[in-house]
């Protein structure tokens, strides 16, 4: 199966961290569905070329977090979640994007209610172009 | 408790009226890739040569399988599978000559892993090692490095002065290693995101010393970059604890930190300051922050 992950290894996130996050967000964005099998961590480790130890320690992690369920001998699955979960899953994804942007307009000495109108632009630029999202 | 490959306890070495090695104690449970860092000079092959049994310790003591490696060269190198930057090949060789001359000295030899090994980098049966481009005399090192397979592969600056194809086959190389029966990896090398991208656990020496010695990611999670601003100018760096390779002028200042956050936030409150940002850092940010300051 072809999951396309990335690997930065000089970013200063820990690259099992980064798998995890990379994961999280195919999951969430459903690009990876419940039941779906994940490479197992030998293929993964070689196609990426990354210590076997460290995807053993993204899928633990994700196992931890109900992303994924693993069975011995059989490999590790994406996890059938409820409808709920994968909501909660999307908003800690985007939770996640927010807290860095928030970060960086302070860093930029932008104030917070700026922000907000910044963002409000880009969901009104949106909504222009795709009237659907109106409904949302 | 994983088995011990090696164990070094308070090793000295030195070199005229150079410590070279300055008690170093490192040791080395199976199933782990060791990236060895460090700057040139640092002592990093002198480490090396010394589980190699090429150097004898001066005073302290290093064991490798449970044996002294300089009392029991054999015992020890047979179940070392080495690559070195020069290679030390024999030049005059033919690429099968060499496989045969190896596989009749290490009594594991895999001729099927050879085989495997020799199609996979392309090398040449006819070919003569001295006419080969450096990096298929590196592959042909790495065949013989590999096909015994060694219960510890040890590489020395195996990437240097090798394109990005020859490098990826040599990570790849210590990534299967390990995955395929849980043997262990030491390797040195400058090129810090190799070694971030494989190892489980870094060693970084500085002037003969272990400066670091931690899980990978356990070091990413220690060290941080912050960016510190002050309500009045400060003409020498701020004097703040776990606080390493300062820079700045003025009322802006970075470094490399690691520590408790409480503590920092306190420490700054008291001189006026403000915590701006906090990010993760890579490998290559730590070593040059060491290379290139003292911690405050």
């Amino acid at each position: 199966m072809a999951m396309r992950l990335y690997i930065s290894p000089s970013d200063g996130v820990p690259i099992y961290l980064q798998i995890v996050q990379q994961i999280r967000r195919l999951v969430a964005s459903g690009e990876l569905s419940p039941g779906e099998e994940l490479p197992s961590i030998r293929v993964l480790a070689e196609s990426l070329v990354v210590n076997p130890n460290t995807i053993a320690r993204a899928y633990r992690e994700l196992e931890q977090a109900g992303i994924v369920s693993s069975s011995r001998g059989l490999g590790t699955f994406v996890a059938e979640f409820s409808q709920s979960t994968s909501r909660s899953e999307r908003r800690a994804v985007l939770a996640e994007k927010a807290q860095a942007l928030v970060l960086e307009a302070h860093q930029m000495g932008v104030p917070l209610s700026e922000l907000n109108e910044i963002v409000t632009e880009a969901c009104n630029a949106l909504r222009a172009i795709n009237p659907e999202e109106n409904h949302g | 408790m994983a088995e011990t490959i090696l164990e070094i306890k308070n090793l000295v070495r030195s070199f005229g009226a150079k410590r070279a090695l300055d008690n170093i104690n490192l040791s080395l449970e199976k199933g782990t890739v060791l990236g060895l860092v460090g700057q040139n000079g640092a002592g990093k092959t002198t480490l090396i040569k010394h589980i190699l049994g090429l150097l004898r310790a001066e005073s302290g003591s290093v064991r490798v399988f449970g044996m002294d490696p300089v009392a029991d060269p054999p015992g020890v190198l047979s179940k070392i599978g080495y690559l070195s930057e020069e290679g030390d090949l024999p030049l005059w060789m033919k690429v099968d000559e060499l496989i045969r001359y190896s596989a009749a000295f290490y009594p594991g030899w895999d001729s099927k892993y050879a085989e495997e090994l020799q199609k996979q980098f392309g090398l040449s049966s006819g070919a003569k090692l001295g006419s080969l481009s450096k990096g298929q005399r590196a592959r042909a090192g790495l065949l013989i490095a590999l096909a015994f397979r060694p219960e510890l592969l040890l590489l020395d600056e195996p990437s240097s002065g090798l394109d990005p194809v020859v490098r990826k086959d040599i990570l790849s190389a210590v990534i299967r290693t390990i995955a395929d029966e849980g043997r262990t990896v030491l390797f040195s090398s400058h090129l810090l995101t190799e070694v971030e991208q494989v190892s489980d656990r870094v060693v970084m020496i500085q002037d003969g010393k272990i400066v670091i010695d931690d899980e990978l990611a356990t070091i990413k999670q220690e060290y941080c970059q912050v960016s510190l601003r002050f309500k009045s100018p400060q003409t020498v760096p701020p004097s703040i604890s776990g606080g390493l390779h300062w820079q700045g002028d003025g009322r802006n200042w970075t470094a490399l930190w690691s520590g408790d956050t409480d503590q920092l936030l306190a420490s700054l409150s008291a001189l006026d300051g403000e915590l701006v940002s906090k990010r993760g850092v890579s490998l290559d940010e730590i070593f040059v922050a060491y290379a290139g300051g003292e911690k405050s």
